[in-house]
């Protein structure tokens, strides 16, 4: 830490530390791009992962908090405060140049605290409509209905963009750009589209069949469950995880409530510990099938969905036994889970590890193998490993193009120390790699239930928690491996029982990010195949 | 053999006793009308219950079951609904081409209907070019779909209607020169007498390996042609969102819907005509016992059956295979496909001149 | 001829919660009468409505998986006819919301409704599409989708179980067997009511 803070310091000297979870630097906006730089390109500092992007609102100030993650060092975190006094035109200078999954990230920071991003390519709003008034997540935002009634009216569609360029004088322009050439042939897909995984919207230019540029449009389920956090007490945050990838609903809340832990100190026993890790490992059995029948679906190979569904029934049995719902099972709480194992939970388990195997070849042997998919998926969607790096694609989309980038690995949680698994790697970079990276997980999933199910411990399954959950001050930042990523929660904290921020760094926001790179140059068929081996949860996404 | 004509040359008969000829013939085109129409509901009503059923048995499911008995009342209640439902004028598209669309596509199929003969003198009307006929008029079914496409001004619908023009001209050629081959084979177009022509054995066993071949081919070329799966790419739901008929509501999709499931029953008739010998039973040399069996079985539940099988394969691919894109599907075709049936119908050729059939 | 109450498969009528309703309805209808043919030919239609409803592809948030489940292998929903689903909504004949409905989709769902090709009838799945559900407080969720739609039938839960989305479909079946086209309260007329109502009101949320 030592070395980082002493190399930051010549390159900064105005930069100030804060010791934390982990170290925190503190950078005037003014200094922000020479430190970004040095944090990407030097070689002692080699941060060639922006983990998170957060905007933030001190009242006074407003800001961008980053965390950077290095990969050459051991997974090794670093977080950069920034911050700026003026609340009427705050600007401060773009990573999305060093770093390619910023881009987004920026635009949804300029859409929640009004922060403009000095040479930025594209400043529009991401997720809210391009008519509303305000910045929702300033912590002065008027809520008043009248101010942002429901508008009936159709959406005009925003070609219209511009970036903050700096002159030579030093001084910053504002310069108009547009989105589509005027003689663009643009297709709209979504927000109501069979392919798209609920409400996205993609604006694609054509040429012929050929996909030119994909405008990617958010925000058709954006929910505010940022903003909503902020008004509720820690135990009742927890319900919105479970709504957000709902293909991940243990992950999420499992990650959020480590992250409380964490901040209080609580020590979660080992039956819980077993218990949230074999939930997760079932969790992820579910999505991954639901993503196979829907890759399946989307190719036009409908009989694969039902087979994929056929399977996930059994596992959202186990679910149901134990937790009481099919989906947004709500079962983890602050300091373990809410409810012990049902009896026949070992039963269910073993049967399904039994039964996985024999499956997983039956989907091979109907889908995988079948030449149209493979010829569908081969070569399609290229996304090389220092891309998928750049714009911070984890999960099974940036192990397919070989990154291995597995939270469970690199930051182990939960009992995920305790056994053996293989991290599945492919190096096929495209949709096909994705895809099979999903299938050999389910596999690895099968492989961790395994060892756990006949060595879960005995034990309380909640830690005592005080009645009333009040974090200390300071900010966290936890990462669990969700089925499409690393799916991170930063809690900020002013020592009340409700957090003063909250933010959930989705990993399906970063796979949306990657669209445009994709799809560029392959049909417009193709673009649905590449959506649906990325395989984005739109919830997710939006928040 | 029952033959058919007999029943309608009686009626002539009784028709030409009572009236005079102009009159007769009006009624007999009447009746004639009303059993093709007829044929046509009930055989496009079926076969939507036929494949709904099918792919729920793909699918490890029940299907319509709790309409009528087995949810055989199903497909009426979907017409009934289907029939009354609102036509939805819409701005800005070219208003008669629109409403024209899906008439042209209904008239062709039901015009592919009325040329195949269902059983021994149970056809309209006895063509010498019968098949050269048909394969013609199926392109008119192209003509609308493209129509639909280009009226309904809507991006989507242009796309799926390009597209299936694109695919339905280079698998035309295929499905000609398979049933060319076919053709070369029976030394006639007149479908009549490509059937008799398989008294003594089904194409596909007299022809051997080049008949094979021109049947494989002619299965696969005739699955685009129908645009279903793996080659729907004209609806391509999961791309664009209904393909060429997006726009349409109640009967006119109607039109479409029903169109489609009968262009499948038209493929397999001809498929059936053409290889499998339409409504002659199915015999080996030698089993006299087994032979008389099938020769009970009528000439009309031999054509059905050998349609409603290949129907059955054309349904499995829809159900098994993924959607193939559309370059690949042109590769397919121009690249494979149509070389090797020009290559079959040299074979074809080679034995026709040199009997080396059965 | 009297309209008589309506029967479903394998459900008995007592079984059913809301039966006041469908009575009120069925009481509305016999109040006007109509002849025989008129009424034979009116139960034909909407014997051939209730049971070939074909939803439109429509779904937000996680109700959609649930959504899925019921058209998968174990629920079913082909039993019903009701497999044939959509994607383009002038063919679909209703719309099953399933997730949040916020600020920016609430045009675009009310096009979708624009586009349907009448019968149409909506129903609103989960909570969110009932109420707004646990994002009611938030600055840009609809607070229900009745807001901006004549709603039908409605099924609560987070997400509902395929078994009420079922009994919400069945709902949905006999609230269409006591209807009338021919003659009667016009449906159309009182939807154009809705939105004239709706119109003045929406901007309050």
């Amino acid at each position: 830490m030592a070395n980082i803070q002493d190399i930051i310091g010549k390159i900064c000297p105005s930069a100030t530390f804060e010791q934390g979870q982990t170290l925190l630097v503190n950078v005037p906006a003014q200094d922000w791009r020479k430190l970004a730089v040095a944090l990407k390109q030097n070689s002692d500092l080699d941060f060639d992962v922006l983990s998170a992007l957060i905007g933030m609102d001190w009242k006074e100030t407003l800001g961008v908090i980053y965390y950077f993650t290095s990969t050459s060092r051991n997974w090794e975190m670093l977080s950069v405060k920034v911050e700026v006094a003026d609340r009427e035109k705050p600007m401060i200078h773009t990573v999305s140049d060093l770093w390619k999954v910023a881009n987004f990230q920026e635009r949804e920071v300029y859409d929640f605290y009004g922060i403009e991003f000095i040479e930025h390519p594209d400043m529009r709003r991401f997720f809210l409509r391009n008519d509303w008034v305000g910045y929702p997540l300033r912590k002065d935002y008027d809520a008043d209905p009248a101010v942002n009634p429901i508008r009936m009216e159709d959406e005009e569609n925003e070609d219209d963009t511009y970036s903050l360029k700096v002159q030579p004088d030093g001084s910053v322009r504002k310069v108009k750009g547009k989105v589509f050439d005027a003689d663009d042939y643009v297709v709209n897909i979504g927000p109501q589209h069979p392919s798209t995984h609920g409400v996205m919207r993609f604006r694609a230019a054509l040429d012929g069949e050929t996909v030119k540029k994909v405008d990617v449009v958010s925000g058709y389920i954006h929910r505010g469950i940022e903003k909503l956090t902020e008004g509720m007490t820690y135990p009742q945050t927890l319900h919105f995880t479970d709504r957000m990838d709902y293909m991940s609903a243990h992950m999420n809340r499992h990650c959020l409530c480590m992250c409380i832990e964490k901040a209080m100190g609580i020590e979660v026993p080992a039956r819980a510990q077993v218990i949230r890790t074999m939930m997760d490992e079932l969790m992820r059995i579910s999505s991954h099938l639901l993503a196979f029948g829907c890759t399946s679906m989307d190719m036009g190979a409908t009989t694969c969905f039902f087979y994929g569904f056929r399977e996930r029934e059994k596992v959202l049995d186990i679910f149901e036994k134990t937790c009481g719902a099919r989906m947004s099972m709500n079962y983890n709480v602050i300091g373990g889970v809410i409810a012990d194992l049902h009896e026949d939970f070992v039963k269910d388990v073993k049967e399904l590890c039994a039964i996985m195997p024999s499956r997983l070849k039956e989907y091979h042997k109907v889908f995988s193998g079948n030449i149209i998919a493979k010829n569908r998926m081969v070569g399609v969607g290229m996304l090389s490993k220092e891309d998928a790096i750049n714009y911070d694609i984890t999960g099974p989309s940036g192990r397919g193009s070989g990154w291995s980038c597995d939270t469970r690995k690199k930051h182990p949680y939960a009992s995920y120390s305790q056994v053996q698994f293989d991290e599945v790697l492919e190096e096929g970079c495209d949709s096909y790699a994705r895809y099979m990276v999903r299938m050999r997980e389910i596999e690895e999933s099968v492989k961790i239930l395994e060892q756990l199910v006949d060595a879960i411990p005995e034990g309380p399954i909640r830690a005592q928690v005080p009645k009333i959950v009040k974090l200390p001050e300071g900010r966290w930042y936890t990462q669990v491996e969700a089925s499409r990523g690393a799916f991170g929660v930063y809690i900020e904290s002013k020592g009340e029982k409700n957090p003063y921020r909250m933010h959930f760094q989705s990993p399906c926001f970063n796979l949306v990010g990657v669209m445009d790179l994709t799809c560029k140059g392959n049909m417009i068929a193709d673009l649905i195949v590449i959506g649906a081996a990325l395989d984005f949860v739109i919830p997710d996404i939006d928040r | 053999m029952f033959d058919f004509s007999v029943v309608t040359n009686w009626i002539n008969t009784q028709l030409l006793s009572i009236m005079p000829d102009w009159a007769a013939v009006l009624i007999e085109c009447i009746i004639i009308g009303v059993c093709v129409l007829g044929a046509y509901t009930v055989l496009a009503l079926f076969y939507i219950l036929y494949e709904r059923k099918l792919c729920a048995w793909f699918q490890c499911r029940l299907g319509p079951m709790r309409v009528g008995k087995w949810g055989l009342l199903q497909v009426f209640a979907d017409m009934f609904k289907i029939l009354i439902k609102e036509l939805i004028p819409l701005k800005g598209t070219d208003k008669f081409l629109f409403k024209l669309a899906p008439y042209i596509i209904i008239t062709a199929s039901v015009t592919m209907l009325a040329c195949l003969p269902w059983g021994k003198g149970m056809q309209i009307i006895n063509y010498n070019i019968g098949i050269f006929f048909v394969l013609a008029v199926s392109s008119v079914g192209i003509l609308g779909i493209l129509l639909a496409g280009w009226a309904s001004n809507n991006k989507y619908t242009l796309i799926g209607a390009m597209r299936s023009g694109a695919q339905m001209i280079s698998y035309e050629l295929s499905l000609g020169l398979a049933i060319i081959t076919m053709v070369l084979f029976a030394g006639t177009m007149n479908i009549t007498d490509i059937v008799e022509a398989q008294d003594r054995g089904w194409f596909i066993f007299t022809g051997h390996i080049p008949a094979i071949i021109a049947c494989i081919i002619y299965v696969i070329a005739a699955t685009a042609e129908t645009n279903r799966g793996p080659f729907d790419l004209p609806e391509a739901e999961h791309e664009l969102t209904a393909g060429y008929h997006t726009e349409y509501s109640g009967i006119h999709f109607g039109f479409f819907y029903l169109a489609e499931y009968l262009n499948l029953f038209i493929v397999s008739g001809i498929c059936s005509l053409m290889f499998l010998g339409g409504w002659m039973p199915f015999h080996v040399s030698g089993w006299t016992g087994f032979n008389e069996i099938m020769d009970y079985i009528p000439g009309i539940v031999w054509f059905l059956g050998k349609a409603f099988f290949i129907s059955f394969v054309i349904i499995w691919f829809k159900w098994t295979f993924p959607r193939i894109r559309i370059d690949q599907m042109l590769a397919f075709e121009w690249k494979y496909l149509m070389p090797i049936a020009l290559a079959n119908l040299v074979v074809m050729a080679l034995c026709v001149t040199n009997n080396w059939h059965f | 001829m009297a309209v008589k109450s309506p029967k479903i498969r394998s459900m008995k009528y007592e079984d059913f919660k809301d039966n006041q309703y469908i009575d009120s309805l069925v009481e509305e209808l016999n109040a006007t009468g109509a002849n025989v043919v008129v009424g034979k030919l009116d139960q034909l239609i909407n014997w051939g409505r209730a049971n070939s409803l074909w939803p439109l592809c429509f779904g937000t948030s996680c109700c959609a998986i649930e959504f899925m489940c019921l058209g998968a292998a174990r629920y079913d929903m082909a039993r019903y006819g009701a497999e044939v689903a959509r994607n383009s909504p002038r063919q679909a004949d209703y719309i099953m919301v399933q997730g949040t409905i916020v600020h920016r989709m609430a045009p675009v769902l009310r096009r979708l409704y624009e586009q349907l090709a009448e019968p149409r009838y909506v129903i609103a799945c989960g909570g969110c599409a009932v109420s707004g559900g646990p994002f009611k407080n938030s600055y840009c969720v609809l607070p229900g989708v009745d807001k901006i739609l004549p709603v039908d039938v409605y099924i609560p839960g987070c997400p509902p179980r395929p078994e009420a989305m079922f009994y919400g479909l069945m709902q949905l079946q006999r609230k269409i067997k006591v209807q009338k086209f021919f003659g009667g309260a016009n449906r159309k007329e009182k939807i154009q009511d809705f939105f004239a109502k709706n119109a003045r009101e929406v901007g309050k949320y």
